[in-house]
């Protein structure tokens, strides 16, 4: 249930819309939900089948390496215990086919052993012995009648069991070698042990005959684990091997690190009826090869996959939402300017109402006021002329100010009439800036014109372009203190629209206010000083003509205007 | 100037009577009339030379008013006055017959200007 939950919250946190406010903190969230999200759900199985794939490899390869040893081993034992049992039975044999007469006497024993050593190989020497122990004869190459063997373990062992196969040993004789002993037991009673040794040189020839490779070594141990054959690594025969490895008379393979610490794979098995366990060793390096290269390749192909799906992944992702952001953008820049654009006509409208409520009142205390003049002037012997005159000229301005404030006002709601005609605009701006010449005389302000040759003839209306500029150079003049450079370029844009950059050195402005400039009554001189209808004239002005404006500005650099003029009016425009 | 006679039809009376007033102190002769009804029927009895017309009135508007004076009187010359910034109403009246029109509020000098080049025309 919490999986499937946390599981929701994440889809429904990409599905959400960001807020305009902190939109770019919301982009970042729901990106980055977005990337681990797809990383997820391309690396969590790309993992898994990584890992289901390496343990299956494994088992599967290990099955291949280790079938073979098992196989070998089991041969190898195998032929050792034929080999053993073929020996034990001959033994028998020999205890079983003569008397104990027969057998006691010296010189038969001997021709029983030539023909013993003639046909089976190995044997070392043959002796009986009776039922206290005591040697009675010996056919071989020492000196070992009368020998008493009743204390030795091997003795009893045969006693009991009938049979017995010893360990390697070097006894008397000084070389390794092992031990068989058969009781025969008579119907009479009288019980006897013939006893033969055997070469452990066979036992090597056995192991040699695995043909094993030079890396590898095979060898017979007992459970004691001193080595019975001699071994590679380990020594040789009845030295000590520390390696004895848990009882298993079937084929075992295991993985460890030998007493020298080499990785070695141990394949072995005890022998069920004799004290003795066969071990072959490979070291892991070579068996492993295969699996080695690849485990690594695996890997390989692993990290390139991951790579791959994490790049894709960001890269996709860093698309998207650069996209969602651009189309996200521009809605939200689209409202922007519809919402100014209504703010600017609703705006209109009232100022229109405003403007004609106003106009009357005005007009009545315009003739009041003239009245009082024509009075005072009028009427000979005036008492304080002067006195009276002056505040009646002051209503009369103030009367004219408003009715200029009202004349914008108006001007900015209905935008006026438009009177297309073909116009050259390098010389509209030439003759606006005719207006303003005297003035920037006066302050010391470089004026910077620099004309396009070949600008294109547009169609617009002269006097609102010229209203377009008037105010654009009145703002930049007022933006500068004496001694700047207000700098005027025409350009073409392209085909179907010219450019006009006013690029003054002035105060500038914060981006706080250029978001306002082209808001009506939005103004930053003191008031009285301006209406703050200006540039959001200008801006109807240059839209009422198809165009538009651009501005940009920095607190302390200056600001640039930049008027868009189409080269032809459309038909809905202009009317 | 005695011949000169110019009837103001504003139905804002303060406006009229004061912008009458100033007027005749300039030694124009004038009668005022605050509604179109009121100026059509002084009309008949004044007989004014120039006629200063209001176009914003309630009831007859202006234009009416000025639709009515040019059928009957084709020779009297009337002056328009419009809100300010009220161009094209200004045209619209010229277009029917109005010799010219004017800005409220109004620079005394330019009206006597405009009403002496009125009553020029129609002589």
């Amino acid at each position: 249930m919490k999986l499937r939950q946390s599981i929701s919250q994440i889809f429904s946190g990409l599905a959400e819309v960001p807020d305009q406010e902190n939109a770019p903190i919301r982009y970042n969230i729901v990106r980055r939900n977005m990337t681990v999200l797809m990383l997820l759900i391309t690396l969590v199985p790309l993992t898994l089948m990584t890992v289901i794939n390496y343990y299956e490899y494994r088992s599967v390869l290990r099955d291949e390496i280790v079938t073979p040893q098992k196989v070998l081993v089991n041969k190898a034992k195998h032929s050792i215990e034929l080999f053993l049992a073929n020996r034990l039975a001959t033994v028998n044999f020999i205890a079983s086919a003569y008397t104990f007469e027969e057998l006691a006497d010296e010189a038969n024993l001997n021709r029983i052993f030539r023909v013993l050593k003639r046909e089976f190989e190995g044997f070392v020497d043959l002796g009986l012995i009776d039922s206290a122990g005591l040697q009675v004869s010996y056919a071989g190459p020492y000196k070992l009648q009368g020998k008493d063997y009743s204390e030795q373990t091997w003795f009893e062992h045969v006693r009991v069991n009938g049979t017995y196969i010893s360990d390697v040993f070097k006894g008397y004789r000084r070389f390794p070698h092992l031990a068989l002993a058969v009781q025969h037991l008579p119907e009479n009673g009288k019980s006897w042990i013939v006893r033969a040794t055997i070469n452990t040189a066979k036992l090597d020839e056995l192991i040699a005959s695995m043909g094993l490779d030079h890396e590898s070594d095979a060898f017979l141990v007992n459970k004691e684990g001193i080595l019975q054959t001699n071994s590679k690594y380990y020594g040789q025969a009845l030295e000590q091997c520390p390696c004895v490895p848990s009882v298993s008379y079937e084929p075992t393979v295991v993985e460890k690190t030998d007493p020298k610490g080499r990785a070695i794979i141990l394949t072995y098995a005890y022998f069920p009826s004799t004290n003795f366990i066969f071990m072959l060793i490979k070291p892991q390096a070579q068996v492993m090869k295969a699996w080695y290269t690849l485990k690594a390749d695996l890997f390989i192909v692993f990290l390139i996959s991951v790579a791959v799906i994490v790049v894709v992944v960001l890269r996709l992702t860093k698309t998207m939402f650069q996209r969602m952001k651009e189309s996200d953008d521009k809605r939200a820049l689209a409202l922007r300017e519809m919402e100014h654009n209504h703010k600017l006509s609703s705006i209109g409208r009232l100022a229109a109402g405003v403007a004609h409520e106003i106009n009357n009142p005005l007009a009545v205390i315009n003739e009041k006021a003239g009245l009082m003049k024509d009075l005072i002037e009028f009427t000979p012997d005036f008492p304080d002329k002067e006195r009276f005159l002056g505040p009646v000229g002051t209503i009369i301005g103030s009367v004219d100010r408003c009715r200029a404030i009202t004349h914008r006002l108006l001007g900015f709601a209905r935008r006026m009439d438009v009177e297309i005609q073909v116009l050259d605009v390098n010389d509209v701006i030439r003759e606006t800036i005719g207006f303003l010449e005297k003035e920037a005389l006066y302050r010391n302000i470089k004026l910077n014109l620099k004309f396009a040759r070949e600008l294109p003839r547009i169609e617009s209306d002269r006097g609102q372009l010229q209203q377009v500029f008037l105010n654009i150079l009145n703002n930049a003049l007022q933006a500068m203190d004496d001694g700047g450079t207000v700098s005027v370029a025409t350009f073409e844009r392209d085909e179907q629209s010219i450019g006009v950059t006013i690029q003054d050195t002035g105060h500038g402005m914060s981006d706080e206010t250029l978001k306002h400039i082209f808001e009506p009554f939005f103004t930053t001189k003191s008031s009285g000083k301006g209406t703050g209808l200006g540039l959001s004239i200008t801006y109807g002005l240059v839209k009422k003509l198809g165009g538009d404006v651009d501005v940009q500005s920095k607190p302390g650099k200056g600001t640039r205007f930049t008027v868009y003029l189409p080269v032809k009016q459309q038909e809905s425009q202009g009317s | 100037m005695a011949d000169l006679k110019v009837m103001l039809v504003d139905d804002e009376q303060e406006f009229a009577t004061t912008l009458a007033e100033r007027l005749r102190m300039r030694g124009i002769e004038t009668v005022t009339a605050f509604d179109g009804e009121e100026a059509l029927k002084l009309m008949a009895a004044q007989r004014p030379n120039v006629v200063v017309l209001d176009i914003m009135m309630p009831g007859m508007s202006g234009l009416q008013v000025l639709g009515k004076v040019t059928a009957m009187y084709p020779d009297l010359p009337v002056i328009l006055l419009t809100g300010i910034g009220s161009t094209s109403e200004g045209i619209a009246g010229m277009k029917i017959g109005a010799h010219d029109y004017l800005m409220k509020p109004l620079q005394i000098e330019e009206l006597i200007e405009k009403i002496r080049s009125a009553a020029a025309k129609r002589i």
